[in-house]
């Protein structure tokens, strides 16, 4: 067994991380974003470059850590691989981005071309978008007609553990931003991370983080060598993931104080990214009872 | 990235699932710890066994009657311990604490004269660093050892020591120099248990059982060829022993969580499977595990690597601990009424839980070390 990435992974790693750094710093101007979408195809992000799952796993992890703004976990999480060769050769190219519909939400429907329904049929992009808790993450009700059926469908697995890898990245980021600010401010003489009450909500905070990361590893293992275990993996990650974001965004919040309840501090979008996360496809409680179905055996009538 | 065993792996797993399967009675599968392993000889001659079959000792040097074996091999040991619950080897003390720090910091003649019998249970260890006014923190110990040509003069109390009461040895942190400043008078020691003035009483827990003792040292004799290190570095000794209780020890507490786990599974098929609060919550326990499993994974992938258990590690004990005490009080509450009686079983692990979060490293403690060394934070101390 070798739960490591190999030194290339760590390479990609770096580099994904170093062009968002790049391009969607914490202080661009969150109402103009571009989705620099022909630049990641350019970068083989968008199917070209052949990644793994683990490697994607990868990519949407920097991509929750950088909150990037595109579509690319609907066009590469939730539908690339269940696509055909022309679908996927125009993915890869940059021409056609994709959403998937989930209990009804579809996600980016106003920026896709097109959706896998939840019939698992090939769909327009055509319908009404709604106000949503992310407001980078725009959702709407897809305009249903008859499609075309996508050879198997949405994969839930490979979307849930997608997310996970998303949330991930959120919840890293929300606990370096708490951590610089606790290592920054002072009050009453001191850097407020000398006080136990804050340093002890870091330290939960990575502890909950570590513990996702290696569910979402083997979650991403799992769906990229279609293991026996990738859908109960998956459900693990998703659920575990999301509530560390969530609870992540939230200590980290309190960490800052007034600061961190403010508009203008970006931690509010981490947060509202992982609301988005934790609420998307399937809530936590959902994913617990799949898990429970797989441990326990299904229950009749109850 | 491969979660599989690779073909050598999975010949090592075969093997000693086959003999466990040969060796390991029946009856004795499933013991739920505590007191049950010192109440017969049974726990040292399962331990001699596991030593002459080559399974004591697995990641330790060959020179020093070790296999050698990568430590996936130590990971795959506690894996399939757990599967068959099998009785653990009772020298845990020796060979998570005592032998690690005698390999690192031991004489020729140290080596010698423990490290096999440690490996096969004929040498059973105790740790003394605790007392009563040095808890977690430890650099305040006040067991003196004064030098007296070539021994020291042992006088004072340790406490909270596990399997102190059927040890042949200690190790044992006292201060050597009181003027010395902090963390610079303190002397590591071997100590004898059997050696006139060493008196253990045993400690009562709230479980009812004495698994845990006082140690008493009065004007003991020990010989200064028994000093780890030198005088005045018991500080850095103590390190090593403390680093190799957090290293090796993530897979053993998930090797027991894995255990409590498949109990809580069939405990819930019995009595809450209808009840969709309580499914939810046994599928949460599972996932965590599955979170500490592959945490372990992970650290272990760092640890072959580069030779140091990556920083991760740092959170396993904090959140077993936790979960432990979570699941052990769903495993009594599954019971309903019946849950207040003693059912041999999750009566004494509940009960018993309630230690985790203390020994070996309070959470606080923890919460201190991961803030401060992990995460960057400034010293609160």
């Amino acid at each position: 067994m070798d739960f490591a990435f190999t030194d290339e992974q760590r390479q990609l790693q770096r580099e994904v991380r170093a062009w968002l750094a790049a391009n969607y710093p914490l202080d661009r101007d969150w109402d103009a974003e571009d989705d620099r979408w022909q630049e990641l195809a350019e970068l083989g992000w968008l199917g070209g470059a052949e990644l793994s799952f683990v490697e994607e796993a990868i990519l949407f992890e920097e991509t929750g850590y950088a909150l990037y703004p595109g579509p690319f976990l609907g066009t590469i999480g939730f539908a690339f691989h269940k696509l055909g060769p022309d679908d996927r050769e125009a993915v890869a190219t940059g021409e056609v981005k994709w959403s998937a519909e989930w209990r009804g939400l579809t996600p980016w429907l106003g920026s896709v071309d097109k959706v896998i329904d939840e019939d698992g049929n090939a769909q327009e992009a055509r319908g009404t978008e709604l106000p949503t808790v992310d407001p980078s993450r725009p959702l709407g009700r897809l305009e249903h007609s008859n499609g075309t059926p996508v050879p198997g469908g949405r994969d839930i697995p490979r979307a849930r553990a997608a997310m996970a890898a998303e949330a991930l990245g959120v919840a890293q980021r929300a606990l370096e931003l708490g951590i610089a600010h606790a290592t920054t401010r002072e009050q009453f003489g001191k850097p407020i991370g000398v006080y136990q009450a804050v340093s002890h909500a870091l330290a939960d905070t990575y502890a909950d983080i570590e513990l996702a990361r290696s569910l979402v590893y083997w979650a991403a293992w799992s769906v990229a060598e279609d293991d026996e275990q990738a859908a109960v993996a998956a459900a693990a990650a998703k659920a575990f993931a999301a509530e560390a974001a969530v609870k992540a965004c939230e200590r980290s919040i309190q960490v800052h104080g007034g600061i961190g309840f403010t508009w203008e501090h970006s931690l509010h979008r981490y947060y509202k990214r992982a609301l988005w996360l934790e609420g998307f496809g399937a809530r936590p409680a959902k994913l617990r009872a799949e898990v429970a179905d797989a441990l326990l055996g299904v229950t009749v009538g109850v | 990235m491969d979660l599989r065993d690779r073909p050598d792996e999975a010949e090592f797993r075969a093997e000693l699932r086959a003999w466990i399967e040969a060796n390991l009675p029946e009856d004795r599968r499933g013991w739920r710890g505590g007191e049950q392993r010192f109440g017969d000889d049974f726990g040292r001659e399962w331990s001699r066994k596991l030593y002459d079959a080559g399974y004591a000792g697995l990641t330790w040097p060959k020179e020093y009657g070790g296999a050698a074996a990568p430590y996936s091999y130590q990971a795959i040991f506690y894996e399939e311990m757990a599967l068959a619950q099998a009785p653990a080897h009772v020298g845990v003390i020796g060979l998570g604490m005592a032998g690690p720090t005698i390999i690192a910091h031991g004489t020729d003649a140290q080596k010698e004269a423990h490290l096999a019998k440690i490996l096969s249970a004929e040498e059973i260890w105790c740790q003394g660093f605790s007392e009563p006014d040095a808890g977690s923190d430890l650099a305040a110990a006040r067991t003196r050892a004064e030098r007296k040509g070539d021994v020291y003069v042992l006088n004072g109390q340790k406490v909270w020591s596990s399997f102190a009461h059927i040890a042949d040895f200690c190790i044992l942190v006292t201060l050597s120099d009181p003027s010395a400043p902090r963390y610079k008078g303190l002397t590591y020691l071997i100590v004898d248990m059997h050696a006139p003035g060493v008196e253990v009483r045993p400690l009562r827990q709230i479980t009812g059982e004495a698994e845990f003792n006082e140690i008493f040292f009065t004007d003991v004799e020990v010989p200064v060829s028994n000093r780890l290190g030198e005088e005045g570095e018991g500080w850095q000794v103590a390190m090593t022993t403390l680093l190799h209780e957090r290293g090796t020890l993530g897979f053993a507490l998930t090797a027991a969580l894995d255990v409590s786990v498949g109990r809580l599974v069939a405990n819930a098929r019995e009595h809450g499977n209808g009840d969709g609060g309580v499914r939810e919550r046994v599928a949460q326990e599972w996932i965590e595990l599955q979170a500490l499993r592959y945490t372990n994974y992970r650290s272990l992938g760092t640890l072959e690597r580069t030779g140091v258990p990556g920083p991760e590690g740092s959170a396993i004990k904090l959140r077993w601990s936790e979960q432990n005490q979570r699941l052990t009080k769903l495993g009594r509450e599954l019971l309903g009424a019946e849950g207040i009686l003693d059912d041999g079983w999750w009566h004494y692990q509940q009960l018993r839980s309630r230690g985790n979060t203390i020994e070996a490293g309070t959470s606080e403690v923890l919460r201190n070390i991961v803030a401060e060394r992990v995460l960057g934070l400034p010293r609160s101390r």
